[in-house]
This record gives C-alpha cells, sequence and structure tokens, in this order.
C-alpha cells in the first residue's frame, strides 16, 4: 500500500479512536507500531548506537502518542505527527547514552515502509516501564493484559468500581510517563 | 512489559476526556491575562489622561509595540505546543518589535533635542516599570507553560522563550496604559529590562516543566 494510503486509513482510524472507538485506536496503535520500530531502527544505527533500546523507544514512542493524542490535529495528516514524536523519544533514548544529537527532520518527514521485521523477545521484556509501577498498579496492568479491554472483569476481580479501575490506569500510565521523563536527567 | 500488552494497556485506558489543545491554549491565555487584568484594574489603573493622549503619536504607539510582541510570541507558543508544530511567520514575526522601537528611537533622537534624551529616557516611572510588568506577567506565564506542558512541545527552549516573550507583551500592553512615560527611549529601554527579566527565568526553568 502506498504510504499516503496507508496514512489516510490510520488517520480515518484515529479519528474514530478520538471519538472513542477502542477498536480502532487498538487496530492504529498495532498498525503503526511496526513503522515506529523501523524508524527507531534505523535512527539508532545511524548513531552507531545498539538496537538493545529500539523496543524501549517504540514503548515510550506509544505511551507519548496515547497520553498526546490531544496535540494531534485532526485535519492534518497523522505520519509526521506521530514521526515528530518518535524523533524526540529517539533523541532522548540517544542523550540518555550520553551523544549529543541533532537528528535531521527530513529523516523523519515519512513513515517509512514497515517490512516485517522479526522481533527479538528479549529486547520487548527488558522494556522499563513497568519499574514505574507500584505492586497493586502492577497487578492492575497485568489483569487488563490478560482480559483484553474488559474493564468490568478486572473491576470484578480486584473488587473495584469501573470508575475506579479506569482512572487507577490512567494513573498506571501516567506513573510510567513521569518514571521515564525522570530518567532524562 | 511486551509492546503489545503495551497497546492493549493503552486501549483499555478511556477514562480520559481530553480537551482539544486549541481550545484548552485559547482558555489559558484569556485565563492568564484575566489575572494580569485584575491586578491592573485593582492596583494600578488607566492612567488620567488617557484619552487625550490617545491623539498623539506616542502614546498609541506603545501598543503597537507591546501587541507586536505578544501577538506572535502567542502564536509561537501555540504553533510549538505540538510535536509537528511549524513555527512558521511566527519566529519572524517576533523580531517585529524590536525593529518597531529601534525605527521610534531613530525618530525620537531626531525630534527632541539631545539635552532632553536622558530625561525622557529616564521617564518617570522606571523602577515600578521594571517590576510592574513582571508582576502582571506571572499569571500569564504560569498560564502558558502550562497549556505547553499539556501540549507536547519539541523545542523547549525556544518555546519557553517565547512563552516569556508572550506574558512580557500582554503585561506590557496592560502597563502602558498606566504608564506616564511615552518616549520610545523609555519603552526601548524598560520594557526590555522588564521583559528579559520575565524571559530569563522562564528560558533557565520552563524547558524542564515541557517534559513529556
Amino acid at each position: 500500500m502506498p504510504i499516503g494510503n496507508r496514512d489516510d486509513v490510520w488517520g480515518e482510524l484515529m479519528r474514530a479512536s478520538l471519538a472513542g472507538d477502542e477498536h480502532a485506536y487498538s487496530a492504529v496503535l498495532k498498525g503503526i507500531t511496526p513503522a515506529i520500530r523501523m524508524a527507531a531502527r534505523r535512527g539508532l544505527s545511524r548513531f552507531g548506537a545498539g538496537e538493545s533500546d529500539v523496543e524501549d523507544i517504540v514503548q515510550e514512542a506509544l505511551l507519548a502518542i496515547h497520553l498526546k493524542r490531544h496535540t494531534w490535529q485532526p485535519s492534518k495528516p497523522l505520519t509526521p505527527w506521530i514521526m515528530a514524536i518518535v524523533r524526540n523519544k529517539l533523541i532522548d533514548s540517544l542523550r540518555r547514552r550520553g551523544h549529543r544529537v541533532h537528528v535531521p527532520i527530513e529523516d523523519f518527514a515519512e513513515l517509512l515502509p514497515s517490512e516485517p521485521v522479526e522481533q527479538s523477545l528479549d529486547a520487548q521484556e527488558m522494556s522499563v516501564m513497568l519499574e514505574a509501577l507500584q505492586p497493586r498498579q502492577r497487578e492492575l496492568v497485568g489483569l487488563i493484559i490478560v482480559q483484553g479491554h474488559s474493564i468490568s472483569d478486572v473491576a470484578n476481580r480486584l473488587e473495584m468500581k469501573d470508575g475506579a479501575v479506569r482512572v487507577a490506569l490512567h494513573r498506571c500510565l501516567k506513573a510510567m510517563a513521569a518514571h521515564y521523563r525522570s530518567r532524562l536527567s | 512489559m511486551k509492546t503489545d500488552d503495551l497497546i492493549k494497556t493503552l486501549a483499555a485506558d478511556t477514562v480520559t476526556r481530553n480537551w482539544p489543545l486549541g481550545w484548552t491554549f485559547a482558555v489559558a491565555i484569556l485565563a492568564g491575562f484575566a489575572c494580569a487584568l485584575a491586578y491592573f484594574l485593582l492596583e494600578l489603573g488607566v492612567r488620567a489622561n488617557a484619552s487625550e493622549s490617545l491623539g498623539t503619536v506616542r502614546f498609541p504607539f506603545k501598543f503597537v509595540v507591546t501587541s507586536a510582541l505578544a501577538v506572535p510570541a502567542i502564536v509561537a507558543c501555540y504553533r510549538l505546543s505540538r510535536p509537528d508544530g511549524d513555527l512558521g511567520w511566527a519566529g519572524w514575526a517576533m523580531l517585529t518589535a524590536p525593529v518597531l522601537l529601534a525605527a521610534a528611537i531613530a525618530l525620537e533622537l531626531f525630534s527632541v533635542p539631545q539635552d532632553l534624551w536622558g530625561a525622557r529616557l529616564v521617564g518617570r516611572n522606571a523602577v515600578p516599570c521594571m517590576y510592574l510588568i513582571p508582576v502582571m506577567a506571572l499569571g500569564p506565564l504560569f498560564a502558558i507553560v502550562a497549556v505547553l506542558r499539556y501540549g507536547a512541545v519539541t523545542r523547549p527552549r525556544l518555546a519557553a522563550l517565547a512563552a516569556g516573550l508572550a506574558a512580557s507583551g500582554l503585561a506590557a500592553t496592560l502597563y502602558a496604559a498606566h504608564c506616564p512615560d511615552d518616549s520610545p527611549l523609555f519603552v526601548a529601554t524598560w520594557y526590555s529590562i522588564a521583559t528579559a527579566i520575565v524571559v530569563l527565568p522562564s528560558v533557565l526553568f520552563a524547558p524542564r516543566l515541557m517534559r513529556w
């Protein structure tokens, strides 16, 4: 599929997501992930950095896309917005490793064609996202992963109200982002 | 955590009804300006001869300069609040105010005898100018930095600079209505110092607050 069309499709899905369509949201996150991974990998190799951080960058970018999705203007194409976020996370990652970097924006002007890349499970497991969470928060996130989208199942298991689970989940994600920020300084 | 699991977790997080950034930004600017305006109305007020002064050149020109600073700086902040934001004309337009001031200084030096230059420059309100503008800039600055935090800034230093300029511009627009000194020599000197007092801490401390 040409890149332009793909952006249209994802943009459409993202608009539906912002209107509250969870399935569209899941689809768009899954859809953009290989392209993000590809961009992160290419960015790291350009600076001679190892690939061990690829999945961290992917996850940080996904988390940022989620928490900052209100900064996307639905009238604009989705791809440049996503790639600006990925570029930012790549720079953060390189800085954390002590590189002083300037990543040309042009490198991220478009989503790179996403060839299927075999994922190294080891690298995926190395994510530090969960370090940020309290034991009870980890339990909650764990249940959501196992149970899919069903907040009410999770609420039953934890003997909480649905609303409380939602709020707690959102706090988990914010805690992850805060943890990530703290690693910058 | 596997990436697929993270995606599941993100998709499950539907609690937030995020306010659109555009509206939030407008509300922040209005709220910040309202703080400055409240202080202005309660503590300062419009100067006594303001309506007659509108017929002069120098008094209205103060508002031209302060708006020429505030408007492009606000636009710059708005554009920098998004990761894919493009500064566009707003970057260069922030230089309009200094250019206008430089031209006005030249005219002032031509039209005013040399022995009056010093008096025009010092004016009557130099010290109040230096602290009243920063005081009134506090509200707008906090509001703008808060909304930049809510956004996703990829050029934090530049955004912090623009935030400081925008807050100073708004505060100076109000202050100009109060201050009896209208000479461009005064404005260029003391308004600039006041602006620097706002911009410097903004550039030093605000970028840290804009991390995401």
